[in-house]
């Protein structure tokens, strides 16, 4: 079993983002399971999201303490909270900076400016359906097109023509990069 | 046990949060330009700017509705 | 059609293909998905119903009652504080033996104030005369909605029915479903024929008229002979599902109890975690089951019984308490059989069980310290 978290801000779409994710792996021929994790619901607070996928009916129900992926759409988070926290040994990390940063652990970690992508094709600073393309990039957990199509149909009409060019582009800056 | 006041334990403790790190974009304003007509003052939702037009990016979320409200467009909204 | 989707979700397509006529609903975190999505339906035209927006949970569960009344079938849903407030009127609707099915997303009372899981809120209503059955997951969710209305609508129970998902943990999680065909439902549940007392303008009736002392025994009576019924009733309309749909439900469930020393018993959402760990444990060696139950209204006694007789000890595990005297799922279980057991109050108000809060509660229950004792998992000390 895979575990996945995210961590955003409400508002940045971290729920909807575990939702497509888990989603995209079940048409990838995998079972899936997407939870939220919500403090207060209001926008601009931490929130957590969390994916689980697997070859097998997934039944465990508790928060992820033990990710395999951590993934992080924004970068000032880091402030509040330890996004490395339980984080499995091979683990990776997926942050949404300009900048690379520097973990001090021997973590694998990518960095993608999300929010420059998202601005430039979307015109609103949403960066999930990004995050995911890059996730897509750095992992073989999920494949760019499952990801691309459920992001579609999450997002009927030009919004999701939209949404699935920012996966795309942030998919082929990863994975080629 | 202290369980009593449960989450909130003081009061007023909101103004500890600052909720500037939420901004992608960040307003500036060019104070030539301003003419000191105080609709920025009066438009921010979070009291963010003070009677010198000084803004308080502790607190500023960067929503833009200053910039938008602003009469002879004074503030910028700039990439954090 | 297998589709990733919420419990919440799962439970307004249920409710779709059960064709409800008459949806009274009031929103309340975290139920509050369900009314949109049955709003949605009704506005979309996928589903017939009348679609009452009520100004509170005691209207929701008013206008319920009229509309069954009148002998359609009825459908709503609700949580924590908006089944409190509706507490007045779930009497009234058992003992007017309207057959309204419910969605109850579980969720902790005030105060102190808090929007998550616990199970508090049904089970303060265990007396009021309604079947409650507790779903482990979104299928079941789905799938409980569909029969309810076929074991509340039949004639021997006429009693209303309580499905029970663990809010946010069931509500807000999305998870491979399979919705079924409207015509395979419909074949299963046919429309709603009421046959006894309902309002007709062609023949003018009083309901809900007041007893007296020498009628009022007799009509809790017939209520306590219904619930006891329905233990049958429920059985068969399981069965029946399971014919045309393949999956097989009972009033509770064995998990692994056939030579188990140690059992644990509990509802809902837990249940899965519970079945992992003891799926990893049982690979060591080690002999422990669990015993869900799902009908916790009409309450499975014998079931239970026949389910932990062989077992050394068992573990009874609460999201609720009653002060001074434990958790209520395990006071009932003492009271009625004759069993080594141990009380775990957990979960309340959200807090995460983990599989280690699992593990430490079978090492407990395998070697108690005293008997009798009630054990609260995770309780932070004092400062």
């Amino acid at each position: 079993m895979i575990e996945i978290r995210f961590h955003g801000r409400g508002g940045q779409g971290a729920v909807t983002a575990a939702e497509i994710l888990a989603k995209s792996a079940f048409k990838d021929g995998k079972y899936c399971q997407a939870f939220p994790f919500f403090g207060p619901e209001r926008k601009g607070a931490p929130v957590m999201a969390f994916t689980r996928i697997a070859d097998d009916p997934i039944r465990r129900r508790y928060q992820v303490y033990n990710p395999d992926y951590v993934i992080v759409l924004d970068e000032t988070i880091l402030e509040a909270v330890d996004v490395l926290s339980g984080l499995k040994e091979k683990g990776k990390v997926l942050i949404n900076s300009k900048n690379e940063i520097d973990f001090n652990k021997n973590i694998e970690s990518y960095n993608i400016d999300a929010t420059g992508i998202a601005l430039d094709i979307l015109g609103v600073p949403i960066v999930n359906t990004v995050m995911l393309g890059a996730f897509a990039g750095a992992t073989n957990v999920v494949t760019a097109d499952s990801i691309i199509n459920t992001t579609k149909e999450t997002f009927p009409g030009k919004i999701g023509e939209k949404n699935a060019k920012a996966v795309q582009v942030a998919y082929e800056k990863i994975k080629y990069r | 046990m202290t369980s009593i006041g449960a989450t909130v334990k003081e009061p007023g403790s909101s103004k500890n949060y600052k909720t500037g790190s939420w901004r992608t974009f960040k307003p500036i304003l060019d104070k030539e330009k301003c003419i000191d007509c105080e609709n920025c003052i009066l438009f921010c939702p979070e009291g963010c700017i003070n009677k010198d037009y000084d803004i308080d990016y502790d607190y500023c979320k960067g929503c833009g509705i200053c910039a938008e409200e602003c009469p002879v467009k004074a503030i910028k909204m700039e990439r954090e | 059609m297998i589709k990733v989707i919420s419990a919440n979700r799962a439970l307004a397509e249920a409710v779709r293909l059960a064709r409800p006529q008459v949806i009274p609903v009031y929103p309340i975190t975290p139920q509050t998905s369900i009314s949109e999505y049955l709003a949605s339906f009704v506005a979309d035209g996928d589903l017939k119903a009348e679609y009452i927006r009520v100004e509170s949970e005691h209207s929701a569960i008013s206008a319920a009652v009229g509309a069954s009344g009148t002998g359609v079938r009825t459908f709503t849903a609700t949580s924590s504080q908006g089944l409190a407030l509706m507490h007045e009127i779930l009497f009234a609707a058992a003992g007017l033996r309207n057959p309204i099915v419910m969605g109850n997303a579980n969720r902790a009372l005030s105060a102190p104030l808090s929007i998550w899981n616990d199970q508090q809120d049904s089970i303060s209503q265990r007396d009021s005369g309604w079947m409650q059955f507790f779903a482990e997951n979104a299928q079941e969710a789905l799938d409980f909605v569909i029969q309810a209305y076929k074991i509340s609508e039949n004639k021997d129970v006429l009693l209303p029915s309580m499905i029970c998902i663990d809010g946010f943990i069931l509500t807000h999680t999305v998870e491979p479903v399979n919705i079924p065909d409207q015509e395979d439902v419909d074949n299963f549940l046919p429309t709603y024929q009421p046959k006894h007392a309902y309002l007709d303008p062609k023949d003018p009736m009083s309901l809900g008229t007041f007893t007296d002392p020498d009628y009022y025994m007799e009509a809790r009576y017939d209520m306590e002979v219904a619930m006891e019924r329905a233990k049958e009733v429920i059985r068969t309309v399981n069965k029946e599902f399971e014919e045309v749909f393949g999956r097989k439900y009972d009033l509770v469930e064995n998990y692994r109890c056939e030579d188990a020393e140690i059992i644990l018993v509990a509802m809902g959402s837990i249940c899965g975690t519970i079945k992992a760990v003891i799926d990893d444990l049982r690979e060591k060696g080690e002999k422990v089951g669990l015993l869900k139950v799902i009908a916790f209204r009409p309450f499975p006694q014998e079931d239970i019984y026949q389910a932990v007789k062989n077992a050394h000890r068992i573990a009874v595990l609460d999201k609720n308490i009653s002060f001074s005297i434990g958790g209520v799922l395990y006071n009932e279980i003492k009271a009625k059989i004759d069993v080594d057991a141990s009380s775990f109050i957990l979960g309340l108000g959200g807090r995460d069980v983990s599989p280690e809060d699992i593990i430490n509660i079978i090492k407990q229950t395998r070697n108690p310290t005293e008997p009798d004792v009630i054990t609260w998992v995770g309780l932070k000390e004092e400062e």
